[in-house]
């Protein structure tokens, strides 16, 4: 792979294929940086800043002057978790037009997923042109790692990451496992159920 | 002997015999040059036109499996010329293709795949919607068809008319409606149907056992040798251990042959689809039934067993054993007992049809290792006299179901009337609850070792799959057993 960013003389390099590097310069040891006590004073003035900034914000608030709140703390979980509109969430899985689930068992998010928590069987599927589909499947939210290998493998957008839920603790592991009607929103995650 | 010749390929010099065909005598010199039609066995119609190669002098691009090497031909397989023939030509083979790998069971090991990464012309130029063909059509009981994936390289087809003769499969129509499909008023079940999924280079003869059991990128392959008859024919078995919720739980996926003398390229239908039997009631524990049931050591096993051997003397001890042990298995029956009266001749449990293409009569792989060790095998009549008139002493069951020899009922009065008995075996069987002491041995996926063949050929199996239990292969547990007879140490001889 090329790199192709940098402005830096490129020099060639042994071995395979055609890499460029940029080089960089170290930083010169000099007093001031070896002292220490001029980048403890910056970082302390970052610190400064925020907290009067903060202060500021918080005041005029207050006053009615801005509607902009400072940096706060969320109280969670007496307020809501904020999450952002492409956070990893759990699982889902999407359905066709007709109602039917759209995974085809392909297996490749099994395959992909570096924590080896789906668990997909197949079957036939009533239509030949659809030709298969899963039997079972089964994730298990305790093992995942929300890495989002698997929607992104998914050749049939058949499974999103974007249940918006984040709250999928339990009490047992075996709760943690969520079945295909519980990912495609059939049947509500009971704890203690089917799993 | 043919004539050694000198010709280029892909500018270095290769030698050659004369007249073979440059894409065998490319592969020889370590040059695949892709191919869907050619097969070895089955001939080079050169339909197919992915094995294009530049020849210097030619005015066109040639089909390196229809061109016979000569001296100072100059063949060149990855020239650009050469490349941009072989991508047109898969390009045309894509046209039609439906492209659903996700829910294809070849996809993994696909010819349309394989070649598509390496010289593939990843920018489609198809404005045109996809011709649509049968889907999912049972060609018979073990392949499915699929018209759509077909690429037409008629391998099937030359296999059931050349092969085995049976023509169930043709290519009708033509144009863009060419496909290949069954033989009107017939069914794809002949001997070695399961060869066609084999040969076939894409998804479009799948396997209907395998069918969607499990991803072949998650199979483990082993070489080994099929135990189906004494044919011997080379197999891989393919098998799923990892994750265990494939394929039914079941550990083995699929048996596939390997190319090698014995048995050419393919193995019959009855061999490929005869492992289910493998993992059915298997055996893991060692257990004395009677006098009062006990789950053993193996060493405490072995030395019981060897006082029994002793005080019973080995001279009313008959061994009834089967064609499945290895070589190895042999010898250390034999070592052990030297004195018994054996049996293992193949009775009607053991005998089926053969043919001549693959099939033997015999469906145990290794009757000829015994034989070539001298050993002598009793009529299981006799031994069914002699246990009936109590002249033996102690009955020892080497991987046999005597229940299948005898039937049920007078097995289990034949077995109750030796001195003491031992069923050794991997699967339970009928024979397994009749005997005072049962071993637990492994089956031929779990051990490594070497049958002879029909023809006296030794051929080596590896080990697939760990042993269940504290299962172990038969040579060892002879060997235990011989051990704590002489009184040397247990832990050596295990």
């Amino acid at each position: 792979m090329a790199m192709t960013e940098g402005t830096g003389p490129a020099a060639p390099v042994m071995g395979k294929g055609s890499m460029t590097v940029r080089v960089v310069e170290r930083p010169k040891r000099t007093f001031a940086t070896q002292i220490f006590l001029i980048e403890v004073w910056k970082g302390l003035g970052v610190t400064f800043r925020h907290l009067f900034v903060n202060l500021a914000r918080h005041a005029l608030r207050a006053l009615g002057i801005t509607g902009q709140p400072g940096a706060v703390t969320i109280q969670y979980p007496e307020d809501p978790a904020v999450l952002g509109k492409r956070a990893r969430t759990r699982h889902r899985l999407l359905k066709r037009e007709d109602g039917a689930p759209r995974c085809t068992a392909c297996l490749l998010c099994e395959t992909i997923c570096p924590a080896k928590c789906i668990r997909i069987t197949a079957e036939n599927a009533p239509d030949a042109m659809v030709e298969k589909r899963a039997k079972t499947f089964d994730i298990d939210l305790g093992m995942c790692i929300f890495c989002g290998y698997c929607a992104e493998a998914c050749p049939v957008d058949a499974i999103h990451m974007d249940a918006n839920e984040v709250e999928i603790s339990s009490y047992s592991r075996k709760d943690m496992i969520w079945n295909m009607a519980e990912l495609l929103g059939d049947a509500p995650k009971v704890p203690g159920g089917t799993a | 002997m043919a004539k050694r010749v000198k010709f280029k390929l892909n500018g270095t010099e290769v030698e050659a015999d004369e007249g073979r065909l440059v894409i065998d005598a490319a592969k020889d010199a370590g040059v695949e040059i892709p191919h869907y039609c050619y097969h070895p066995a089955l001939g080079n119609p050169g339909n197919c036109r992915m094995c294009i190669v530049e020849v210097a002098g030619a005015p066109k691009p040639q089909v390196s499996c229809r061109l016979p090497v000569k001296e100072g031909l100059d063949v060149k397989s990855d020239s650009p010329a050469a490349k941009r023939a072989q991508a047109s030509a898969l390009e045309l083979h894509l046209v039609n293709h439906p492209l659903d790998c996700p829910v294809c069971d070849q996809s993994g090991e696909c010819g349309l795949q394989d070649y598509y990464m390496k010289i593939g012309r990843y920018q489609s130029q198809v404005r045109e919607d996809k011709q649509h063909k049968g889907k999912r059509v049972e060609a018979g009981p073990h392949v499915m068809l699929d018209q759509e994936r077909c690429i037409l390289c008629t391998r099937c087809t030359r296999f059931v008319d050349d092969v085995t003769k049976t023509h169930e499969l043709g290519i009708f129509r033509r144009g863009h409606t060419e496909a290949v499909e069954l033989t009107p008023g017939k069914v794809l079940d002949n001997d070695y149907s399961g060869n066609v999924v084999d040969i076939c280079p894409v998804g479009a003869l799948t396997d209907r056992d395998f069918r969607y059991q499990v991803r072949v990128w998650y199979l483990d392959k082993t070489d080994s040798v099929c135990p189906g008859c004494s044919r011997g024919c080379n197999i891989s078995i393919h098998t799923n251990t990892k994750r265990t919720w494939h394929n039914q739980g079941h550990r083995v996926a699929r048996l596939k042959p390997r190319h090698s003398e014995v048995n050419g390229y393919w193995m019959c239908d009855e061999g490929r689809y005869g492992y289910r039997p493998l993992d059915e009631g298997r055996l893991g524990k060692v257990l004395r039934l009677t006098p009062e049931r006990a789950e053993l050591s193996w060493e405490a096993a072995a030395v019981e067993l060897a006082a029994r051997l002793k005080d019973g003397g080995s001279k009313g001890l008959a061994v009834a054993a089967s064609g499945m042990l290895s070589n190895e298995d042999w010898a250390a029956l034999k070592d052990l007992f030297p004195a018994a009266k054996l049996y293992f001749t193949a009775e009607p449990d053991q005998v089926g049809a053969e043919d001549a293409l693959l099939k033997r009569r015999e469906k145990v792989p290794n009757l000829k290792g015994a034989e070539a060790l001298g050993l002598k095998s009793g009529s299981f009549d006799d031994l069914a006299k002699d246990l009936e008139s109590g002249k033996v002493s102690g009955l020892w069951i080497v991987e046999r179901d005597l229940t299948k020899v005898w039937g049920a009922e007078r097995a289990k009065a034949l077995i109750g009337k030796a001195g003491f008995s031992v069923f050794q075996g991997p699967n339970k069987g009928g024979t397994g609850e009749l005997a005072s002491y049962r071993l637990p041995a492994t089956a031929y996926a779990e051990e490594t070792g070497r049958f002879t063949n029909f023809e006296g050929r030794v051929q080596e199996y590896r080990k697939a799959l760990d042993p269940i239990g504290s299962a172990r292969p038969d040579h060892e547990i002879f060997g235990l057993v011989k051990a704590a007879l002489t009184g040397a140490a247990l832990e050596a001889a295990a």
